[in-house]
C-alpha cells in the first residue's frame, strides 16, 4: 500500500512542481486575505497579536479549500483517475497519497501566511515556534483528512467549487476553533496552555483520517 | 483447466432509471477477441467499464480469472488493462512519467526498461519526454494503449481502440492484436470499424436492448 501512496504523491509533488497551479492561486489569496483582515481591523500595535490566530485559521481554511480542490481537478482531467482505479491499487492508498500531497501543500502554504501574518500583526513567533508547528500540523492534517476525502465526493459535481467549501466547512468547526484556541494558547503561555484544543485537533485527526481510509472505495467508484 | 479471464452472468446497470445492461451473461476465453458493436448508447463503454471493476453492476455475477470482483477485484486488476475513450494519463507529465507512474502502481520491476520497451512501440521514443498535453490525439491513444499493455495483462478490454489513429497506427495496433490473440491473451474490444473487427475478432457480439446477441 505504501509503495503505491508514495508513488501517488510523488506523481502529484511533479506535477505541482511543473505547473504551480495550486500553490499559485491559494497563495495569492492567503496573502490577500491576510493584508485584508490586517486592514479592516487596523489594531493599533499592542493589540494586534490579539487577532493573529483568528486571522491565520480563516486565511488557512479558506486558502486549503482552493489548493485541495485543484488537487482532484487533475485526476478528472483525461481521465487519469480511472487508470490509477484499474491497477491493482488499495484505494486507501490513494486516499493516503493524496493526503500526504495535500498536508505538503498546505504545509508550504502555512510556512508562508504565518510568517506573513506575524509581521502584519507584530506577532514574535521565536519563543513559540516548536510549539505552534505542532499545533500547525495538527490543524493541517485534520482539515487535509476531511477535505481529501469531501474533494472526491464533489469532483464530479458540476458546481464543485460551491459544493466542496458548502459540505465542507460546517464540519471543519472543530479544526477551526480547536486551531484558534490552541494557537491563542500557545502564543500566551506555551504548549501546556493548549491541552485541551490540541486533544479535540489529535481526536479529529484520527477519526476523520480512519474515516477516508475506510470510506474512500466508496466515494471513488461509481 | 485454469479459471476464464472473463465469466459474467445476468450482468445489469441501471442509469437514470433506464437499464442499460440488462442481463448481460458473457463468457470469453484465453485466446478469444471478442468484438462488441451496438448503435451509439447501446451500453458498449457500461459494459466494458463493468468488465474493467471500474463500474459496479446492479446485479449479477461477474468473475475474472476466476476472482469474484466483489471480493477480489485488485488480484482480477493485475492481469487486465483497459483503455477509454481517454487516455487515463496526466496531462502535465511527459508520456515516459506516464508510464513510470502506472509501472510502479502495478509494482512492474525494471520498470525503466519496460517503459522505454512500450515508448518504443509505440512509436513515442522522440515525444517520451514531451508532456502529454503536446500530443496529437494519435500519439495520444498510442500512449493509451502503451499503458494498458505494460503490465502484460492476460485480458484487454479496448473501448474504441482505432478511435483518432492513423492509418499506419491502426495496422500497428492490428498486428499486435493478433500477436496477443495467438499468445492466448483475450481482448473485448469496441469499434464502429466492422471491416477492422472482421479481421481481427474471433466472435461478434452486438449489444441490443442491454443484452448480447451473437453473430
Amino acid at each position: 500500500m505504501l509503495r503505491a501512496a508514495f508513488a501517488i504523491l510523488a506523481k502529484d509533488v511533479r506535477i505541482e512542481a511543473r505547473t504551480k497551479e495550486s500553490l499559485a492561486s491559494a497563495l495569492v489569496l492567503g496573502v490577500l486575505l491576510v493584508v485584508v483582515f490586517s486592514i479592516a481591523h487596523d489594531a493599533p500595535p499592542d493589540e494586534a497579536p490579539r487577532l493573529a490566530p483568528a486571522v491565520v485559521w480563516v486565511t488557512f481554511i479558506f486558502t486549503g479549500l482552493l489548493g485541495v480542490q485543484r488537487s482532484f481537478v487533475i485526476e478528472r482531467e483525461h481521465e487519469a483517475l480511472a487508470g490509477v482505479l484499474v491497477a491493482p491499487v488499495d484505494p486507501a492508498a490513494l486516499y493516503v497519497g493524496k493526503l500526504l500531497g495535500n498536508v505538503l501543500l498546505l504545509g508550504v502554504m502555512q510556512a508562508i501566511i504565518v510568517p506573513l501574518v506575524a509581521v502584519l500583526l507584530h506577532v514574535d513567533l521565536v519563543p513559540v515556534l516548536p510549539a505552534l508547528v505542532l499545533v500547525l500540523l495538527l490543524g493541517n492534517l485534520g482539515f487535509a483528512s476531511l477535505a481529501t476525502l469531501f474533494a472526491a465526493v464533489t469532483v464530479r459535481a458540476r458546481a464543485r467549487e460551491v459544493m466542496l467549501p458548502v459540505l465542507l466547512l460546517p464540519l471543519l468547526v472543530p479544526v477551526l476553533v480547536g486551531g484558534v484556541k490552541a494557537t491563542q494558547a500557545v502564543l500566551a503561555g506555551g504548549l501546556a496552555a493548549a491541552g485541551e484544543p490540541l486533544a479535540v485537533l489529535a481526536a479529529f485527526d484520527v477519526i476523520f483520517t480512519t474515516a477516508g481510509v475506510l470510506l474512500f472505495e466508496q466515494v471513488v467508484r461509481d | 483447466m485454469s479459471a476464464p479471464p472473463i465469466a459474467a452472468r445476468g450482468l445489469r446497470r441501471e442509469w437514470g432509471g433506464r437499464a442499460v445492461l440488462a442481463g448481460v451473461d458473457l463468457r470469453v476465453e484465453g485466446g478469444d477477441v471478442v468484438a462488441l458493436r451496438g448503435a451509439n448508447g447501446a451500453g458498449k463503454t457500461t459494459l466494458l467499464r463493468v468488465l474493467a471493476t471500474l463500474l459496479r453492476a446492479s446485479a449479477g455475477e461477474l468473475s475474472l480469472f476466476g476472482h469474484d470482483v466483489r471480493a477480489h477485484a485488485a488480484d482480477a486488476r493485475r492481469r487486465l488493462g483497459w483503455v477509454g475513450h481517454d487516455t487515463a494519463c496526466y496531462p502535465d507529465l511527459t508520456g515516459r512519467e506516464n508510464l513510470g507512474f502506472h509501472a510502479a502502481l502495478h509494482g512492474i520491476r525494471q520498470a525503466a526498461a519496460r517503459v522505454g520497451e512500450m515508448l518504443a512501440w509505440a512509436g513515442l521514443e522522440a515525444a517520451a519526454d514531451r508532456p502529454l498535453r503536446t500530443y496529437s490525439r494519435g500519439m495520444a491513444q498510442r500512449l493509451a494503449l502503451a499503458r494498458a499493455l505494460l503490465h502484460r495483462p492476460a485480458l484487454l478490454l479496448l473501448d474504441e481502440p482505432f478511435s483518432g489513429l492513423d492509418a499506419e497506427s491502426a495496422e500497428r495496433l492490428a498486428v499486435l492484436l493478433a500477436e496477443l490473440r495467438r499468445a492466448g491473451t483475450a481482448v473485448v474490444l469496441s469499434s464502429h470499424d466492422a471491416g477492422r473487427l472482421a479481421g481481427l475478432a474471433t466472435r461478434t457480439a452486438t449489444l441490443v436492448r442491454g443484452r448480447l446477441e451473437w453473430s
